[in-house]
């Protein structure tokens, strides 16, 4: 009968009741989609870089060197010799070097010039073919196979940066030979080949010597290649000398013609104490530089959390002020509906009933606000989700439940009650005698 | 400070002065274990001894014995002030009375816990209230529902249409409660005094803002339907147009 008597009352006054919820559902959706879009935000972040330790590449800005070398979403900061990130990869504390030499993109996904340890890194397995062997052999990750209905044996050809629309290299097609498995990690997005192959993509392309120069966004691509090849392919045949540890033999034995760079270096550490050392050296004694994916991310994470924040504390306001005006009308409703609650006291019903009655509806009203709120915030990062997905960036899943949800719920409706408990204790202190014989 | 007017000896003194003896129901009805049944069988239905009642240190009512016999129909007569809905209230076990001691079908409704004063008024009384106030936002049927619940007894929607039958008023169960006139919320809150069947029906000022023609088909009606149902009638009022209907009268 409460609950009866509680909607009929939200049900009397529909255009109050809506306004109210809506309130409080829009200042629960707005956190619901911040805590959802950071969790993940931060969860693929942390997954992402996890498996490097530390990434050496071309001074300048750090985190843009993390952003393009493991996330693979800006500008490399520009290219390494080769002979001299071998200095790093022979280091004792140093338990594997995996290169990366960037420049192209098929469709906006980056071709990753790489060795076999770079699947490694990431523990991923070819769902179908085999693994790339040769020059111009592609593996392609699950999202990008998906996406474009790539199949081993098909032919894919590359575009200059990262843009969908730079201009393509089509006299170099590459052989699609094998399809990761999913891993939920940057490896779905994108395609892996042998270092060799980017090398004889720029090579091919133009005989300016190995002066390179980052991809730059909007650059209008030379297709000649004279100054924005990451690196300049050797001479063939073997070359002589030990491989050092963690360096791929194939392109040791590229680097041994000739100058060879790469955008970057991927490094695990043999030792934690590697840690505190290697970045160090690695910033003072070459002309590379060493930044940590780890320390990068939470950077970007703090940047990023600046903006966050104000957003969080703009959907807390909004949610007070719903909370306040939930207060205001269960006040304004109580003191219109007095008579009423003496009636019902005449009637037989106690104190606790009146006070169930008021508190009934304000609950009405929370969990519906909260209810609406959770389905709006989710909804809008699953819509949100399903785009990103289009446009092959990272997805955001709209149908999971980030952690911070729970206490949000619970802090609503712990707030929540407690603004309902005054006009609660009102309705059970109401006297309906005195109030009776008023009218 | 107060007269109390009777024509006849024992249980006679119903309406007009026949006796009513229609049912001693004792429907939905928990009885106090201080008085044998058979005892409180006998009893008058509504027992009043040295009741006075202040406010703010003015002695507002004073009664020092009254006494309604089961089945009676009685009229507290008065002006604006005078005390009959703080005696009504009272009865009710609304208010506190300073002094004295009110039983109601035998059982003490004075100087017990609130709790079972609302349990014994949910029972054994129905109330119309002056303002003939119903829920407006709910159905008549749903008036009547939460008059039953609060009374502890089950939905019956069997007993319900009886009494809106009763009253010319079936069409009416499924009308919004803010929807109706005045004089179809009247037929309405005395079907909800009556719906429980208690044995102790208190009507306050019931007629008072009526013409002659619809005071007088208000007051037929709450009489009819006490007498239908067995029940004690308490009315007050200040309204002398009603005054003869009554044979019993207590006047403050």
């Amino acid at each position: 009968m409460t609950l009866r008597l509680a909607f009929a009352y939200l049900a009397s006054r529909p255009l109050a009741t809506i306004l109210h919820v809506l309130m409080l559902a829009l200042g629960v959706a707005t956190l619901a989609f911040l805590l959802l879009f950071t969790s993940q935000a931060e969860e693929r972040l942390a997954r992402d870089a996890k498996p490097v330790d530390l990434v050496v590449g071309a001074k300048g800005s750090p985190l843009q060197l993390i952003l393009s070398s493991v996330f693979h979403v800006d500008i490399p900061t520009g290219n390494i010799g080769l002979e001299e990130s071998k200095a790093i990869s022979r280091h004792p504390m140093v338990a594997s070097a995996t290169p990366v030499a960037l420049g192209d993109s098929y469709r906006g996904h980056r071709i990753v010039g790489t060795d076999a340890s770079f699947l490694g890194l990431y523990d991923a397995k070819v769902a179908a073919g085999r693994p790339f062997k040769e020059e111009m052999e592609v593996v392609v990750g699950s999202e990008v196979a998906r996406r474009h209905q790539l199949a081993p044996g098909a032919k894919i050809v590359g575009s200059h940066g990262l843009a969908q629309t730079g201009p393509g290299h089509d006299e170099d097609p590459f052989e699609v030979v094998g399809v990761l498995a999913p891993t939920g990690t940057v490896i779905d997005r994108l395609v892996l080949t042998p270092v060799e192959s980017v090398w004889h993509v720029h090579e091919h392309h133009g005989d300016a010597p190995a002066k390179t120069v980052p991809e730059a966004p909007g650059k209008k691509h030379k297709h000649d290649h004279d100054d924005d090849e990451p690196a300049k392919a050797p001479p063939a045949g073997p070359a002589p000398g030990a491989v050092p540890p963690g360096m791929p033999p194939a392109l040791m034995a590229a680097s041994q013609g000739g100058r060879l760079e790469i955008t970057a270096l991927l490094v695990k550490y043999r030792t934690p104490l590697a840690a505190a050392m290697l970045p160090r050296l690695v910033n003072s004694s070459t002309s590379m530089q060493a930044a940590s994916p780890a320390y990068e991310s939470a950077r970007l994470l703090d940047m990023v959390g600046v903006g966050v924040q104000t957003l969080q504390w703009f959907a807390a306001i909004m949610m007070a002020s719903a909370a306040l005006s939930v207060f205001v009308a269960l006040t304004s409703a109580l003191q219109e509906r007095r008579y009423d609650l003496a009636l019902l006291r005449t009637l037989g019903a106690r104190p606790l009933r009146l006070a169930s009655l008021t508190l009934a509806e304000g609950v009405t009203l929370l969990v519906s606000g909260v209810i609406l709120g959770l389905a709006l915030g989710h909804g809008a990062a699953h819509a949100l989700g399903l785009w990103l997905a289009q446009s092959g960036s990272w997805p955001l899943a709209g149908l999971a439940w980030a952690p911070g949800e729970t206490i949000l719920v619970a802090a609503v409706f712990a707030g929540g009650f407690a603004t309902c408990l005054v006009p609660a204790v009102q309705a059970y202190l109401s006297d309906p005698a005195s109030l009776l014989a008023k009218r | 400070m107060w007269r109390h007017e009777s024509p006849g000896e024992g249980p006679a003194g119903g309406i007009d002065g026949k006796t009513n003896g229609a049912g001693r129901r004792q429907d939905a009805v928990t009885h106090s274990p201080d008085l044998p049944e058979a005892v409180r069988d006998q009893a008058p239905m509504l027992e009043i001894r040295g009741l006075r009642h202040q406010y703010e240190g003015r002695t507002v009512l004073s009664v020092p014995s009254w006494d309604v016999l089961r089945g009676e129909a009685s009229l507290v007569l008065g002006p604006s002030g005078s005390g009959k809905s703080t005696l009504l209230n009272a009865i009710a076990g609304l208010a506190t009375p300073t002094e004295g001691t009110i039983r109601v079908a035998g059982e003490a409704m004075t100087g017990i816990a609130p709790a079972a004063r609302d349990a014994l008024r949910a029972s054994r009384i129905g109330l119309v209230l002056q303002t003939l106030h119903l829920i407006g936002v709910v159905t008549v049927r749903e008036n009547l529902r939460i008059a039953q619940r609060l009374a502890g007894l089950p939905p019956d929607d069997a007993r319900i249409d009886e009494v809106l039958a009763n009253l010319g008023i079936a069409n009416l169960a499924g009308a919004k409660a803010r929807q109706l006139s005045v004089g179809e919320a009247q037929r309405v809150a005395i079907a909800r005094a009556v719906v429980n069947r208690p044995p102790l029906i208190l009507a306050d000022e019931p007629t008072s803002a009526l013409d002659d023609a619809n005071c007088e088909k208000a007051l037929a009606l709450l009489l009819d339907q006490a007498q239908a149902t067995g029940a004690t009638l308490v009315v007050a009022t200040h309204d002398n147009r009603i005054r003869e209907r009554f044979a019993k009268r207590l006047e403050l």
